[in-house]
């Protein structure tokens, strides 16, 4: 009978073990995939001038969107609060440049003669990677941060939970009503 | 490969063994005889399998790059390679794995392929026909379903298969041979001298089971090759839609690529399972049933899409369940 207890503790050890480590591994691999959307923010702003620079003499007639796009490039790059409402924030001012990226983007396919100038095609294609680059770190961060929130809710694991100090990861996601909504764009020409 | 080492071991010490059997059956006065008691074959070629094995894991890679003529793209100069390693190191971001090196094969048949030992060394190639004929969201697809296989590890097991295919393929041609005929002989004539029957069948049995080993070397390493690949490629397919979330991307990619006639000459046998979809088997790739589905490195493409657009129709779905 004594023998019994033993085993079923050390098969209880073992496996808390295990899941004990399997949450803080999870734990880590959400932060890191949190830097990496750092990574890929911090990349964007600092092509932003360099192309903007670029392009500047060929759209000399879309001034505007250019201005937009800077001033929300400063912006973002200004946002630098840390606690709960980091993320908020960060995740507002973020926003705001993806949507100025588009309408550069979309003034870009109007102009079809601009886009064979050699600065235009890669300016597109830059633009085109650095928001699939940010999208795609995006949904690595919200794909692990399910798979750790998802692991700490389920039953045995939910056991250990406190032990490993786990707390549901929040996803990144859109904040505000009108940025969900798809751009306007106006192709009626000028 | 533990599993290489030791049918190499078996080579080599059931020859010993038969070697062993046969030999001591012989009469002990006759003390000038030789007696095979160290199984010095048997050492011998598990040193040689753990050798090619360890070999073939190092230099697997550079082998294949080297053997598809691949160029590696380290500075891109044109809008398509800029494009190519813009659309890989997205995939590795999407993949979370470190960006893998690019090369290029000169080859106008849209293909691609894997290589490497893990993440942090791992290399993608694909052909400049891929390049040409597919856009951005195709490409997409191909760089994720190859990422899909760098991050299962595929790309470790099957480089190092495609190196072993072709090691044991030399080695059992070149040792077999002169092994082969110069033991077969003495074995054989030792046999004939037992008095004992059943020692001597056994050791004809052995015999016959050793030098079909033999024979089925290089046959059965291919044959693993196959079966191992099977079923990764679904798997990868699918973690090219987790990264792209365009399955049907990936579709269209896919019959591109089968639309595309002429055989990718630049790659050979040997590293064939390691591409996206297999360079030689294309007629074998069409067709569905028990043959083909055996004998083919890849999934036959139609059950790919097949998967594939489920996938893609699945989405859907649910994304516009999500706006009702």
């Amino acid at each position: 009978m004594m023998w019994l207890l033993l085993v079923v503790v050390v098969i209880a050890g073992l496996w808390m073990v295990g899941a004990y480590n399997g949450l803080i591994s999870l734990k880590n691999q959400t932060v890191n995939a949190f830097k990496q959307i750092d990574v890929q923010l911090k990349r964007r702003h600092d092509l932003i001038p360099n192309l903007v620079n670029a392009v500047k003499g060929a759209m000399n007639f879309e001034r505007a969107t250019l201005e937009a796009v800077v001033q929300a490039r400063n912006q973002a790059v200004k946002v630098n609060a840390s606690g709960p409402e980091a993320m908020k924030q960060i995740s507002q001012a973020e926003n705001a440049l993806s949507g100025a990226l588009t309408r550069l983007l979309a003034v870009v396919e109007r102009y079809p003669d601009l886009k064979a100038t050699g600065n235009i095609g890669q300016l597109q294609e830059e633009l085109t990677s650095t928001e699939n680059r940010i999208a795609f770190a995006r949904q690595l961060y919200n794909d692990t941060a399910t798979q750790y929130n998802t692991k700490q809710q389920q039953f045995p694991t939910t056991l250990v939970t406190g032990i490993a100090n786990a707390a549901p990861a929040e996803l990144w996601e859109i904040e505000e009503q009108a940025e969900r909504a798809v751009p306007q764009v106006d192709l009626s020409g000028r | 490969m533990i599993g290489f080492v030791l049918f190499f071991a078996w080579l080599g010490f059931g020859g010993d063994l038969i070697f062993y059997l046969s030999t001591a059956r012989e009469t002990p006065w006759e003390n000038e005889h030789y007696r095979h008691v160290v199984p010095w074959f048997g050492i011998a070629l598990t040193l040689i399998g753990m050798i090619v094995a360890r070999y073939a894991y190092r230099t697997g890679p550079q082998k294949v790059l080297w053997a598809t003529g691949a160029r590696e793209v380290s500075d891109p100069s044109n809008d398509g390679e800029r494009q190519l390693v813009n659309v890989v190191e997205e995939m590795a971001i999407a993949a979370g794995l470190p960006r893998p090196r690019i090369w290029i094969i000169p080859d106008d048949d849209p293909n691609a392929l894997a290589t490497g030992h893990d993440p942090r060394d791992s290399h993608v190639a694909v052909t400049r026909g891929l390049l040409a004929v597919c856009n951005r969201d195709e490409l997409q697809g191909v760089i994720g379903h190859e990422l899909g296989h760098i991050k299962n590890l595929d790309v470790r097991l099957m480089t190092t298969l495609a190196a072993l295919v072709g090691a044991v393929a030399l080695i059992s041609d070149g040792i077999g041979r002169g092994l082969g005929r110069g033991r077969f002989g003495r074995a054989g004539g030792g046999g004939g001298g037992g008095r004992k029957g059943g020692a001597g069948a056994i050791i004809l049995v052995l015999l016959v089971v050793w030098l079909i080993s033999w024979m089925l070397a290089p046959t059965i390493t291919q044959v693993l090759a196959i079966a191992v690949n099977r079923g990764r490629e679904y798997l990868a397919d699918a973690m090219s839609a987790q990264f792209t979330r365009n399955p049907l991307a990936l579709v269209s990619a896919l019959e591109k690529i089968e639309g595309a006639g002429a055989p990718t000459t630049a790659i050979k046998r040997g590293t064939a399972h390691l591409c996206i979809v297999d360079p030689l088997g294309r007629r074998l790739g069409r067709r569905e049933g028990w043959l083909a589905n055996r004998l083919a490195t890849h999934p036959p493409i139609s059950m790919r899409i097949a998967r594939l657009k489920g996938m893609g129709y699945a989405q859907v779905k649910k994304e516009g369940g999500l706006t009702v």
